[in-house]
């Protein structure tokens, strides 16, 4: 959920506002931040000397983190408080919380970073919610134990993935209604857009699968297995995932196959399989796109890969059970 | 027996819909007040018809869409003619499946009144899955065998390898134990001493019923099995060697706890706590699983016939919240799935344990495997 939204400018902006104010870390200012679920922190890793420098204490069990459109802001989704924390990045402080409805665990936000969409796992609903005034304007009902949320470009549409019904729902924003359900397979879980936005690949947890729906006329078009020698389908437990900038690469997290996926898009074929930590969950691609940043949730740390090998660099211990990875460059 | 509750609403016309009927016993003893206010972990903490009533109403987003609906009927039955009576009417009254939460004996009967699928979330009994299996009967909870086999695994894991087995008065405590003993010699452990225990005051009894002196001796764990719960309930920290104790107290495998903590089971537990006002336990999963495995057949089969929807629920994958997919046994129509086990404050372990392979599926190490053909019906 990093590296390939439109907003890379207001980033370097950013960063040049940051060097001339000649902050501490002014010169180390490429970051990875991981959610740290039992820490209620989020662990800050130096990318050059990939270690971590801090912790920025947050509201309790943070999971899912996004940048806001303008690289200013990260906004933390805390399963427990039911909350979500508003980190400025210059400061590293919180700067602000407000409700977000009940138990939330993934949300993404409209381009114009005004509206977060939150899913209600125990609800089974979509919620839209104020980012400034933190008020819940929509609530729309969709299957039980909904997780992943992704907003298209055009932000007139959002996809839900529903665990326990097996499907995507695909949410009209104007609207604020359910358009349709879209069947994957077995516990779909996290999204990734081509940069066309023409496919929407989803992560199957239980079914070792990504199904591509062709958002076009909202049908699935493909289906993708996972294999790995030694491995049974079953411990093959996809969730993570990410697209390259161009469209071309995808990066998928295997789960308890301990391995992440390198995919090529066009031919929807495994190029590489690297060996990371402890069941890899989220997945997140630098500037570059030399580098992929892997949070392994069982065994508390962070896999550094480096891409054109496709070979672990180093894995660095990070909070318990690590949920979010997010680049900040 | 005969009270009939409608519990689903009639939906419109156009849509197929199933009817199934829940059986449960009469006056049933295991939910009394008293009983389920010291229930021991495993034993049942409210009716089935609670979860099943919650997988219903989560499997509403999909049955819509597959235009499909499922209709619950709840019949009390008071003994196992009455169990076998109850099934052969459901299947006249056009029921497509049955859910039974029953004594073995009656869960028995019951499948044998009726060529329907009967859906066993109650009875733990291996003979249910072994010489008195059925070709209609499908298994949702663990079955003894799966228990066992997944503490026998633990302690080998831990290398808790003598172990001190404690067993109960009645018939089905003699039965368990039997079983707790296979598992034990399957897994290579050594059993030091089986002692039978009994609940008394009475001096001239203490070597029956006197914790202290029911466990002298050497040995690294005790074993114990109770299936009323009430002596394996004092037994831990009243052992004559500081050992833990397994079995019905201590650790103890289960198909659910409240407690459980991943792939998403805290959502599952939190939406039958909103329903019912209660901890969902064990007993509950295989009752929830069962909602799932009807609502997963209807949308496989919304136009039916019966028979798709049948051949559909035998051949369901189903998403508990365990990690894994799970489907039924063809060789003894056992669902497979990952064990629990716990102290009943956290989940301490699940088995299958790391390490214990299988050439197949590692769930198949619990409980009968298809190579022993224990079940001649199927």
């Amino acid at each position: 959920m990093t590296a390939q939204r439109p907003w890379a400018s207001a980033r370097s902006r950013l960063l040049g506002l940051v060097l001339a104010l000649a902050l501490p870390w002014a010169s180390a200012q490429s970051t990875a931040y991981v959610s740290s679920e039992k820490d209620h922190a989020i662990a800050v890793l130096d990318l050059k000397t990939r270690s971590v420098t801090s912790t920025i204490g947050t509201c309790k069990r943070p999971r899912h983190l996004q940048l806001t459109p303008d690289g200013k802001q990260l906004l933390v989704a805390c399963s427990e408080s039911n909350q979500a924390d508003v980190i400025d990045l210059a400061t590293r402080k919180s700067v602000r919380r407000f409700a977000l409805g009940d138990n939330p665990e993934a949300f993404d936000l409209s381009p114009d970073g005004k509206t977060l969409y939150v899913s209600q796992e125990d609800e089974g609903t979509l919620i839209f919610v104020d980012a400034a005034s933190g008020k819940t304007l929509q609530n729309v009902p969709i299957g039980k134990e909904p997780e992943g949320v992704k907003v298209t470009r055009d932000g007139r549409t959002v996809y839900v993935s529903s665990e326990v019904a097996n499907m995507v729902h695909v949410v009209d924003v104007a609207g604020a209604r359910l358009l349709k359900n879209i069947k994957v397979g077995k516990r779909p879980r996290r999204f990734a857009l081509t940069p066309d936005g023409s496919q929407l690949w989803v992560t199957n947890e239980l079914d070792a699968s990504v199904s591509i729906i062709d958002t076009k006329d909202q049908t699935v078009a493909g289906t993708l297995r996972f294999e790995l020698k030694g491995a049974r389908t079953s411990d093959i437990t996809p969730v993570g995932i990410t697209m390259s900038r161009d469209g071309k690469r995808a990066f998928v997290a295997l789960g308890r196959a301990n391995h992440v996926a390198f995919v090529d898009v066009a031919t929807r074929k495994v190029s590489d399989l690297v060996l990371v930590g402890k069941r890899p969950w989220s997945v997140a691609l630098d500037q570059a796109e030399t580098t992929l940043y892997v949070v392994n949730g069982l065994s508390d740390d962070l896999t550094i890969v480096d891409v054109a090998s496709a070979k672990a660099l180093k894995t660095v211990k990070v909070g318990r059970v690590p949920y979010t990875v997010v680049l900040v460059e | 027996m005969g009270i009939g509750l409608l519990l689903a609403a009639v939906m419109p016309a156009a849509a197929a819909n199933f009817k199934v009927t829940l059986l449960t016993p009469a006056d049933d003893p295991r939910l009394e007040r008293a009983r389920i206010e010291r229930a021991a972990l495993g034993h049942p903490a409210g009716p089935a018809l609670d979860a099943l009533k919650v997988a219903m109403a989560e499997g509403r987003f999909e049955l819509d869409a597959a235009g499909a609906t499922l209709q619950l009927t709840q019949v009390e039955v008071s003994d196992a003619a009455g169990a076998k009576a109850a099934t052969a009417k459901a299947e006249r009254d056009g029921a497509v499946a049955l859910v039974a939460d029953l004594p073995s004996a009656w869960t028995l009967a019951a499948s044998d009144g009726t060529k329907l699928p009967v859906l066993n979330v109650g009875a733990a009994a291996d003979a249910l899955r072994q010489g008195d299996c059925r070709r209609n009967l499908f298994h949702l909870g663990l079955s003894d065998r799966m228990r066992n086999d997944a503490l026998a695994q633990a302690l080998t894991a831990r290398r808790w390898s003598h172990v001190l087995l404690l067993t109960g008065p009645d018939e089905l405590d003699r039965e368990r134990s039997a079983g707790a003993q296979a598992s034990i010699k399957r897994y290579g452990l050594k059993l030091v001493a089986n002692r039978p225990f009994k609940l008394s005051a009475d001096p001239r009894e203490r070597e029956l019923a006197n914790t202290l002196l029911l466990t002298q001796g050497s040995y690294d764990v005790v074993w114990v099995v109770d299936s009323d719960g009430e002596f394996a309930l004092t037994l831990p920290y009243r052992t004559a060697l500081p050992r833990p104790v397994v079995g019905d107290a201590g650790l103890v495998a289960l198909a659910w706890s409240p407690r459980f903590e991943r792939f998403g089971a805290p959502q599952v537990t939190r939406r039958l706590s909103k329903a019912t006002g209660r901890p969902m336990d064990a007993h509950d999963w295989p009752a929830w699983m069962a909602g799932k495995a009807l609502v997963a057949a209807a949308v496989a089969a919304p136009k039916g016939p019966a028979a798709a929807f049948h051949k559909a629920l035998a051949d369901v994958e189903l998403d508990g919240s365990k990690g894994v997919s799970m489907s039924f046994r063809a060789w003894d129509g056992q669902l497979r799935q990952p064990v629990l086990l716990s102290d009943g404050r956290s989940v301490i372990d699940l088995a299958p344990v790391d390490g214990v392979m299988h050439p197949k599926n590692a769930l198949d190490t619990l409980g009968a495997d298809a190579p022993e053909k224990l079940c001649k019906a199927r």
